[in-house]
């Protein structure tokens, strides 16, 4: 059961992906991207880390997306004449990635060799356990992780600001 | 999962469906004879004893209307827009509890779809969601009015947001978990959140008048300024759609206000009436009910006693008033709770604070 | 649930990262750059938390690591749009190319 529903979340995944960097309309790629998003999350509840799916939601779905959104509304930016790339640059992606993923699937031949680990707890991903250990071994991270929201939201005012208040 | 079970559920969800949509169509006619009491009208009251029949007229009417797409429109995304709305109202319903449990040949039935040990950010994860079907909606209609509602709707959703989570965060630290069931069964009988969190409480109750854009956050689709707001060009039953999810908006919130801060299905003196347990589940789903449909009323007393905000005010009220107070609700709640719990000199360990 | 082999996840993260990098080569919309990093990043989550699910059972860090893009994702592009702000209000436009005057 799970498993078709994992194959038919991978299609999925991909094709918006895919969508994502081919729609000529930037509107039509940030809607195929909320839906490769939920297709994530589904993956991540699928990989037993509800809690992580949430959050991915909210953020991802419910804040960042709807940014870019906004901005492409409000400056008016869904011009359809984007012209892509030459020729040879678009090549030279295709073969560079092409390559790579070469590599890179050689890599996963041999991951499954790996010694998977069998014991699985459920409860593992659960918000209690992930509070626990947040506020315990991941602390400092944590604080870290305030001080820069708290910088970017800085940058962010600033950067926003009308070009006669800058200097002030 | 057994059979029985499954014939549960699948009947539960399909009630739980149904009723949103009947309360939801009740409400407006409900809005209309509250609309019409506080003008000392007498609102509706043609169709049917008392006007009964009027929400089945009005959704008659909108299904025989002509379909209208704009010339101009993105067509895809203009039906896309108010499906996305109607699709994220319903969807928040899964997690609430409508009852406690009803015990059928010796087997418990638990009256709620499902319990998600993180339900509130579920719900948080919908409500983040609900604002694309008005972007949308308004951005595709390929007009100036439409989209100035669409921008005012998302900026107004975004920033309430914020608040919203944030008037949260004190309340999960009280009760310790994400639950929304756990949250109703740790306020038994009169012991309702509401009382240990009056200032959470009533920050939720502005953010929740926001994010269902009623009056008087109701600046997307404000007349007098914008003809229609996002919804200036649809007709028919796409604009049906619209203002319907609007109004199961305002039932799923006036729920989760009960579920969160007036102890869902409990009441004081529960235990001392000596009811069987059915009778009691039953007897609480009632009283869940009608707290929901006290709020509801609410929404609308609100809506037709106060004026509308400036744009101005709303993003000040947002940023500069509700964020900041819902700061200080969680740091006064943290100090309560290392106060009850006697943490100050010992070293803190997390699991000290779930009781 | 451990039916599905560990490569068939990495499968799917890698052709992620690779379409978003096909994204950031071939576009030159600001935009749909970002949102190109954006899906780079979420393939090195799903790659964390598989890992973390079949390798590591035990341990949470594949999670904390997702958390923490996850956050920096988050600021990132709130600068990021603060940056395409100004860039459209210099140049009119969002495409990278051009923006290729260090001051206007």
């Amino acid at each position: 059961m799970s498993q078709y529903l994992f194959y038919i979340l991978s299609l999925l995944t991909a094709f918006s992906a895919m969508m994502v960097v081919f729609s000529r309309k930037p509107v039509y790629s940030v809607l195929y991207m909320i839906f490769c998003f939920f297709t994530i999350a589904g993956h991540y509840i699928l990989l037993n880390a509800q809690f992580l799916a949430a959050v991915h939601v909210i953020v991802y779905s419910g804040a960042i997306m709807v940014l870019f959104l906004y901005v492409i509304m409000m400056l008016n930016l869904n011009k359809e004449s984007e012209p892509h790339k030459s020729n040879i640059a678009k090549t030279a992606a295709v073969v560079s990635g092409g390559l790579l993923l070469m590599v890179l699937v050689s890599v996963f031949k041999s991951a499954d060799g790996l010694a998977i680990n069998p014991a699985f707890d459920s409860q593992i991903g659960m918000v209690e356990v992930l509070g626990m250990v947040l506020y315990e071994k991941y602390l400092l991270p944590f604080e870290v992780s305030a001080l820069l929201f708290l910088t970017a939201m800085i940058g962010a005012t600033m950067l926003g600001k009308k070009e006669g208040g800058a200097q002030s | 999962m057994e059979l029985n079970d499954l014939i549960f559920k699948i009947i539960f969800v399909i009630a739980v469906f149904a009723v949103s949509l009947l309360v939801a169509m009740y409400s407006t006619y409900a809005e209309r004879k509250v609309a019409a009491f506080f003008q000392d009208r007498l609102g509706p009251n043609r169709a049917g004893p008392f006007g009964m029949l009027q929400p089945l007229a009005d959704g008659i009417k909108m299904f025989m209307k002509e379909e209208i797409i704009p010339t101009n429109a993105d067509k895809v995304l203009f039906v896309l827009g108010p499906s996305l709305a109607m699709m994220t109202a319903c969807m928040t319903g899964v997690v609430i509890p409508w009852g406690s449990s009803l015990i059928i040949d010796g087997k418990e039935y638990v009256m709620q779809i499902t319990d998600v040990n993180i339900g509130i950010l579920y719900v948080f994860g919908v409500v983040s969601v609900g604002v694309y079907g008005i972007m949308i909606g308004g951005w595709a209609s390929n007009n100036k009015f439409s989209l100035l509602g669409a921008l005012r709707a998302s900026s107004q959703m975004i920033s309430y947001e914020l608040a919203m989570g944030m008037s949260i965060v004190a309340l999960v630290m009280m009760t310790g978990t994400l639950s929304v069931r756990e949250i109703v069964e740790s306020q038994p009988g009169g012991h309702w959140n509401v009382f240990v969190q009056p200032l959470g409480f009533l920050l939720f109750l502005i953010c929740a008048f926001a994010e269902t854009n009623r009056t008087p956050f109701d600046l997307p689709e404000c007349e007098t300024e914008l003809v229609g707001g996002y919804h200036t060009e649809y007709s028919s039953m796409k604009l049906g759609f619209y203002l319907f999810a609007e109004y199961i908006n305002m039932f799923i919130s006036s729920a989760i206000i009960v579920c969160l801060f007036f102890g869902g299905y409990n009441f004081p003196f529960i235990s001392e009436l000596g009811l069987s347990h059915n009778m009691a589940a039953i007897l609480g789903t009632v009283i869940f009910f009608a707290k929901v449909f006290f709020f509801i009323f609410f929404f609308m007393w609100i809506r037709w006693t106060i004026p509308r905000f400036r744009y101005d005010q709303l993003m000040r009220v947002g940023w500069k008033v509700l964020i900041p107070l819902a700061v200080v609700n969680i740091v006064l709640t943290a100090i309560y709770l290392m106060w009850k719990h006697d943490l100050w000199n010992t070293t803190l360990h997390v699991s000290q604070l779930n009781p | 649930m451990s039916e599905i082999p560990l490569s068939h996840i990495l499968f799917v993260s890698t052709a992620l990262f690779f379409i978003g990098m096909y994204g950031m080569f071939t576009r030159r919309n600001m935009i749909t750059m970002l949102m190109s990093i954006e899906l780079m990043l979420n393939s090195v989550n799903i790659n964390f938390i598989a890992f973390n699910k079949y390798l590591f059972p035990g341990n949470l860090d594949g999670l904390f690591f997702t958390i923490f893009i996850i956050t920096i994702a988050a600021a990132e592009a709130a600068v990021a749009i603060a940056i395409i702000i100004n860039l459209y209000r210099n140049h009119k436009s969002i495409d990278v190319e051009e923006a290729d005057a260090l001051k206007h």
